[in-house]
């Protein structure tokens, strides 16, 4: 049993693929729906959102004692992540499986990586 | 006692044969109980070496590759509970290996377990999850047990680089927890393919150069095994009756290092056996009614091992077949092949019509241009075919595909001065004809052309070829038309 990090990417300046009209909208917000409680479900589901864009992050650097913030996102690069779900699973082939069923959702391609350790560290 | 040679030679080849043939059986087993790689790695190993005291001394045991499956067995799991966390480990090893274990004293007893795992070390290796390389550096390391120098030889990269490969293939599989299971039903469809296309690649990395025959046994060997374990699944006899096919006819497919092709091969020295082999196989696919793209792959040379000559081929059933291929695999390179048959039947200008349609898709192929060239070639036209194998030339993996290419260039040369001279033949003979036979330009190295005229009253002229220490073939029968 381990956790898996399922994180899809976006492209800057696009939003995702996201659905459009407010038809397709639904229509999506219902498949993650659907997905999420057949996660919840079977024990899958550790915790998932949604992130705002590059534009809305912030970089914390230590310098010479003093914290220093600069705008924007820490990696420069065209595609930033989007959203993600924690998920528990056996193994990495239920946890591709269950990318599967979350690219059929998002209509989206989906990084799976497995965590190396998880929860708080112990001293 | 000192052996007689013979019979220390037979025990060497013995030792070899075990070791093939053990090596991944005793990986698989020792990974399920341990749960590692690269300790299961050297306990099989160790267990080797152990072997080649004991055997050396006693003779080989009754069952050999048990034996070294229990031995190895044995020493991972002294070598866990040497380990710092010891008995901890070990505890937790009797209770998942508890079956097993019972079954440990006679090597038989292993067999229903150590064959699942050696399914289960087959898809572990060749994972969709790993990228092709490492499938195929994996595959060949713990299922071959091929050393780290044979397999970075095998792929013409430096053994640190290949090292550098095993250990991030094998730092995946335990981080992200490849598990090591046959896949369930769903995903053993898009699985078994993965599977089967390491194995064909592996195969045809052999077939490039004749240093790297042990990939194709090796091929074989897995694919045979493969087969074996999962009778319900008729690509994997498919891909094994396809490799035999093939394999039957290496020592032919070259001479002196140089390309001989399908025409010219000498087929009393194709392998009969494999052959036979093969072709039951392809039988009982058929007779399945599942086929697949390795199964009609099969097929096609099934019928090629059919033909007495290359004359005798039955094309009109490889195209049919070619075209049941295209139905599953719809690639440029099945058009290609099709392309090429369906040359014997209807004539270099349909085919290079065919040809023409994909080559933007496989402009960077060597093979297309070849095709192409040997079309235009028939068709007389000659700059163009020359064109054609120049640019094939330029793309050409292997040496004896370069050389092969180079003499087409020259044979096409040559290909004109004979067949200037042999309308001059018909001329001075009885009638005019002129003749660009696709034999005269396609053959290497240009044969002689002999003219036969059974019977002077009916201008009937028989073309034959002649090239030396071969039986004289005919090539076409023409009618002249009587001089004005």
């Amino acid at each position: 049993m381990g956790q898996y990090l399922l994180s899809t990417y976006s492209r800057e300046g696009e939003d995702s693929g996201r659905p459009s009209t407010p038809e397709e909208m639904g229509a999506f917000m219902k498949r993650v729906a659907t997905l999420e409680a057949e996660m919840d479900a079977s024990g899958t589901f550790v915790f998932g959102g949604a992130l705002h864009g590059p534009e809305a992050a912030t970089v914390v650097r230590a310098d010479e004692g003093e914290a220093v913030m600069t705008d924007g996102p820490y990696v420069e690069a065209k595609e930033h992540i989007a959203g993600f779900y924690i998920i528990e699973a056996d193994d990495l082939d239920e946890a591709l499986g269950w990318a599967r069923k979350v690219v059929d959702a998002i209509d989206h391609p989906i990084e799976v990586r497995p965590f190396r350790a998880t929860g708080r560290v112990q001293a | 006692m000192t052996l007689p040679v013979a019979a220390r030679i037979e025990s060497a080849d013995a030792v070899e044969r075990v070791f093939r043939e053990a090596y991944g059986r005793a990986v698989a087993t020792v990974i399920r109980i341990v749960g590692d790689i690269t300790l299961a790695e050297d306990a099989v190993q160790e267990a080797f070496v152990a072997a080649s005291v004991r055997w050396r001394r006693d003779g080989l045991p009754p069952n050999p590759a048990g034996w070294i499956v229990t031995t190895a067995r044995n020493r991972a799991i002294d070598a866990h509970r040497r380990s710092a966390r010891g008995r901890e480990l070990h505890e937790q090893l009797v209770a998942v290996a508890g079956p097993s274990q019972g079954a440990s004293t006679n090597g038989s007893g292993e067999d229903g377990p150590v064959q699942d795992d050696q399914l289960r070390l087959i898809f572990m290796c060749c994972h969709p999850a790993l990228r092709p390389e490492h499938r195929v550096a994996l595959t060949l390391r713990l299922l071959g047990g091929l050393s780290l120098e044979e397999v970075a030889r095998s792929f013409l990269v430096s053994e640190s680089a290949m090292a550098k490969r095993l250990v991030r293939a094998k730092y995946k599989i335990k981080a992200a927890t490849i598990p090591y299971r046959v896949p369930r039903e769903a995903d053993l469809p898009e699985r078994l393919r993965s599977v089967l296309s390491v194995l064909y690649l592996i195969y045809n990395a052999g077939l490039d150069d004749p240093d790297r025959a042990v990939l194709r046994s090796e091929a074989i060997r897995l694919a045979r095994t493969l087969a074996e374990l999962m009778p319900d699944e008729p690509e994997a006899a498919g891909l094994l009756a396809l490799m035999l096919l093939s394999e039957a006819r290496v020592p032919t497919r070259t001479a002196g290092g140089d390309v001989v092709l399908l025409r010219d091969q000498d087929r009393t020295r194709w392998d009969p056996a494999m052959i036979e082999e093969g072709q039951a196989i392809v039988r009982a696919c058929i007779r399945r009614g599942r086929s697949g793209p390795y199964q009609l792959q099969a097929a096609i040379q099934a019928v090629h091992g059919d033909a007495d000559s290359f004359e005798a081929t039955d094309w009109p059933q490889i195209v049919a077949l070619y075209d049941h291929l295209l139905e599953v695999m719809p690639t440029p390179v099945v058009a290609l092949n099709r392309a090429i048959a369906v040359a014997e039947i209807e004539g270099p200008e349909v085919a290079l019509a065919e040809i023409d349609a994909i080559a933007a898709d496989l402009d960077t192929y060597h093979l297309m241009h070849a095709a192409r060239g040997t079309m235009l070639g028939q068709l007389g036209r000659r700059e163009d075919a020359r064109a054609a194998f120049a640019r094939a030339a330029e793309l050409a993996v292997t040496d004896a595909d370069r050389r092969f290419l180079g003499r087409r260039i020259q044979a096409l040369a040559e290909g004109r001065s004979r067949a200037s001279s042999f309308r001059r033949a018909m001329v001075e003979g009885s009638g005019v004809a002129t003749l660009s036979h696709p034999e005269l330009v396609e053959h290497d190295p240009v044969p002689d052309v002999v003219l036969e005229v059974p019977d002077p009253a009916r201008y009937e002229v028989r073309l034959l070829v002649v090239v030396e220490k071969e039986p004289r073939r005919l090539i076409g029968e023409i009618t002249v038309d009587p001089c004005p």
